[in-house]
């Protein structure tokens, strides 16, 4: 008989539904694996009553987008006295503002890009031709241009030239209502995973992404072929634990716990600049998080086993 | 789980390099991933063109199932033939009958729904570069299907009379003058998936002759000709002529798409390919489902059946075109006499695709018209199925579309228009 319940969130009505669920498949089928017994919930008009009524022994939430990483699920499980794997409500609404988690690791002493932040309402106040313009003077081309609050790229744009400047805007603030405009900083991108099964947070190996076309975006991250991974990264092991070394600077300094993703760069003079921190790491077949945790020479279902376990007993 | 190569390298698929060509364009989409928010029951889907099935009367289908199950029970679990049941086939000449059209039982084949004939037709006909004409815009299905094969997918100018015989014309010139092999001229004369309009008798006619001068075959697709609302269409092309049209049908619309039953009449010479291509591809059509359809429609009144779903559209149609009129009242809409569908068009510079993350949060779905098109056109256009929601939900529906139009005006005014 199963030595745990789990209750595994996926779904949810966002824009990343669709990973949310394929996440949330692999998270329960490698629990069932491990003999803990998982069943896959949506966070619909039932939800709350089935959690009361059934008092799993805990949720694990694979919810992407604003439903899963605002901090509101979070915030419900812990009024409902239920653990639950992944970040308290805090963390995750300090990693969710792109911008706020950037303030955040750069007064722990990491780099991040230069970047600003544009809320829609200074473009309906202000002539956004001159906004833009004025942006155009700070960054230098190309800059990325991505919705502050969001995920699995979408909605992020490469912008090369000022004209293209304006059409990336409208793309981003579809997904949200404030727009960070970033340096575009040429170099290796790493995906560090952190993960804490009780003994504390440890980063695991570092995760290369070489998209085909140059841009790690939706399909490149979801359309198996599209995107070369290495792990290891092929970088100096001095840069690789320097790295590593910044992943759980940044987790602990957004206050994370359990899992994390931290998404870095490393230039070509070898410096380290932090991107954004995820607080619900993708899990579907190509995610960076679970390749890292077979790289560590780990089993998928043990991990994933483990952590459910730390979080139950804690 | 993980393909791992020489030198630590991973990319998830270890047969990357052993992928035929066209395989090339099978990627996700960011545009498809947002329809998944579609199954949550808070979201008013105004996207898939799917019919009512709960307005069909149940009682009806359990009635052809136990007749099947005492009468045919061991042929429908059995492999059939290629071409499909027999008796299936008579009933099917009576339905096509309704249409116009006079064809010998022999020259039909089932098919797994008209989309698996046009699959059929396509593999017949269509090698690399060949030019395959279709309305502007066209079905979304097709489109993907004549993409796949590698096609040269050309639109030719439609208006709210069907596709322009004098653009067709043209189109055909030009593109012979380049030294292109025009092949199949695909079209949905009666409340076409997506623009809802109907081509003329007149034009059909013309239509009929032009491609007949040019040696090109049409494909005509049908599969809403029974739901008019008001009056019947013109006659199938098809009743016009036996040897230049493919005619497909589909009991999609008029029964359940979950039976994925339909057909294709087509000249003897081409039914004879079809048939073998049909059994290298599936064997057999599913019996059980062609024999559940059968049943149906010698126990139902299906007749009636189809009365009550054009009743039912034509109310959706109706409170579909209110709404846009009272919420969307600077976007254009075609005005459908039967069928599934409104196409709208939006103001310049609105983007249909870019306003998809939108509608998301204000929890509709539509389909944006660059699916309609092989060319990217469509970006200003929305189709809008109505047939699928109540006729409430339709409004509200269209209501929320219109606060994602009106955000996406601001952010255009905002920020000028982009391309």
């Amino acid at each position: 008989m199963a030595d745990l319940r789990v209750l595994v969130l996926a779904g949810g009505i966002s824009h990343e539904r669709d990973v949310s669920l394929k996440s949330g498949r692999r998270v329960a089928d490698a629990l069932t694996d491990a003999g803990i017994s998982a069943e896959i919930r949506e966070p619909d008009g039932d939800f709350i009553g089935h959690l009361m009524a059934t008092r799993p022994d805990l949720v694990w939430s694979t919810l992407h987008g604003a439903v899963g990483e605002d901090g509101s699920i979070q915030d419900l499980l812990q009024l409902s006295g239920t653990p639950f794997v992944g970040s308290d409500s805090a963390g995750a609404r300090l990693a969710w503002s792109k911008p706020v988690a950037k303030v955040l690791v750069s007064r722990n002493g990491l780099a991040t890009p230069a970047s600003i932040t544009l809320p829609r309402s200074s473009f309906k106040e202000m002539n956004a031709e001159s906004v833009l313009a004025m942006v155009g003077t700070q960054l230098t081309f190309p800059i990325i241009v991505k919705p502050a609050k969001s995920g699995s790229a979408q909605g992020l744009t490469k912008v090369s030239e000022p004209k293209a400047f304006a059409k990336a805007m409208v793309d981003a603030f579809a997904y949200g209502d404030q727009v960070l405009v970033e340096s575009f900083i040429a170099g290796t991108e790493l995906a560090i995973s952190v993960i804490d099964t009780g003994n504390g947070p440890e980063a695991l190996p570092a995760v290369e992404i070489v998209p085909e076309s140059g841009q790690f975006g939706y399909s490149e991250r979801y359309t198996p072929g599209q995107t070369d991974y290495y792990v290891p990264a092929r970088l100096p092991h001095q840069v690789l634990d320097q790295a590593a070394e910044i992943a759980l600077v940044a987790h602990k300094a957004l206050g994370l716990r359990h899992l994390s993703r931290v998404d870095l760069i490393v230039d070509e003079s070898g410096k380290i600049w932090f991107l954004e921190a995820n607080v619900t790491p993708g899990m579907t077949e190509t995610s960076l998080l679970p390749q890292a945790v077979i790289a560590s020479g780990n089993e998928l279902s043990e991990t994933y086993a483990a952590l459910a376990r730390s979080v139950a007993k804690a | 789980m993980t393909k791992t190569r020489a030198g630590g390298v991973t990319n998830f698929d270890a047969w990357k390099h052993a992928y035929a060509a066209r395989a090339e364009n099978l990627a996700v989409s960011e545009v498809r991933a947002l329809f998944s928010v579609v199954s949550r029951p808070e979201v008013v889907s105004l996207a898939g063109g799917m019919p009512d099935v709960a307005a069909l009367d149940v009682n009806l289908i359990d009635k052809a199932y136990a007749s099947l199950m005492a009468n045919r029970r061991n042929y429908a679990l059995q492999y059939g033939g290629g071409q499909g049941d027999l008796r299936l086939r008579e009933q099917i000449q009576e339905i096509m009958a309704l249409e116009g059209i006079h064809g010998s039982v022999d020259d039909i084949t089932v098919t797994t729904g008209s989309q698996h004939a046009l699959e059929l037709i396509s593999d017949l006909f269509l090698d690399q570069g060949d030019v395959v004409l279709v309305e502007a815009p066209s079905y979304v299905g097709a489109v993907g299907i004549f993409r796949h094969k590698e096609a040269q997918i050309e639109h030719v100018f439609t208006d709210h009379d069907g596709i322009s015989p004098e653009a067709l014309e043209e189109t055909a010139e030009r593109l012979l003058s380049e030294g292109k092999r025009i092949k199949i001229l695909y079209l949905v004369p009666n409340f076409a998936n997506p623009s809802g309009v109907t081509l003329t008798a007149e034009r059909r006619i013309q239509v009929l002759e032009i491609c007949k001068r040019y040696g090109i075959l049409i494909v005509e697709d049908n599969p809403y000709g029974q739901l008019y609302f008001d009056q019947k269409p013109p006659k199938a092309m098809r009743s016009l002529d036996e040897e230049n049209i493919v005619y497909l049908g589909s009991f999609s619309k008029i029964l359940s798409p979950g039976l994925r039953v339909g057909y294709v009449l087509a000249p003897p010479a081409i039914r004879e390919k079809l048939v073998l291509a049909n059994e290298s591809a599936i064997l057999s059509p599913a019996s059980f489902a062609q024999m559940l359809v059968s049943e149906y429609l010698s126990v139902a009144d299906w007749q009636q059946q189809i009365e009550s779903f054009r009743q039912l559209y034509k109310a959706k149609r109706d409170a579909a075109m209110q709404a846009v009129e009272q919420y969307l009242p600077k976007v254009a809409t075609t005005r459908p006499a039967g069928g599934f569908f409104l196409w709208l068009t939006l103001p310049e510079g609105l983007n249909s695709k870019e306003m998809l993350p939108l509608a998301v949060t204000e929890l509709v779905a539509y389909t944006p018209g660059t699916a309609f098109y092989g060319d990217g056109r469509g970006q200003e256009n929305i189709r809008v199925c109505f047939s699928h929601p109540t006729a409430d939900n339709v409004k509200v529906g269209i209501e929320r579309l219109s606060r994602v139009v009106n955000q996406q005006i601001e952010l255009i005014e905002t920020f000028g228009k982009v391309d």
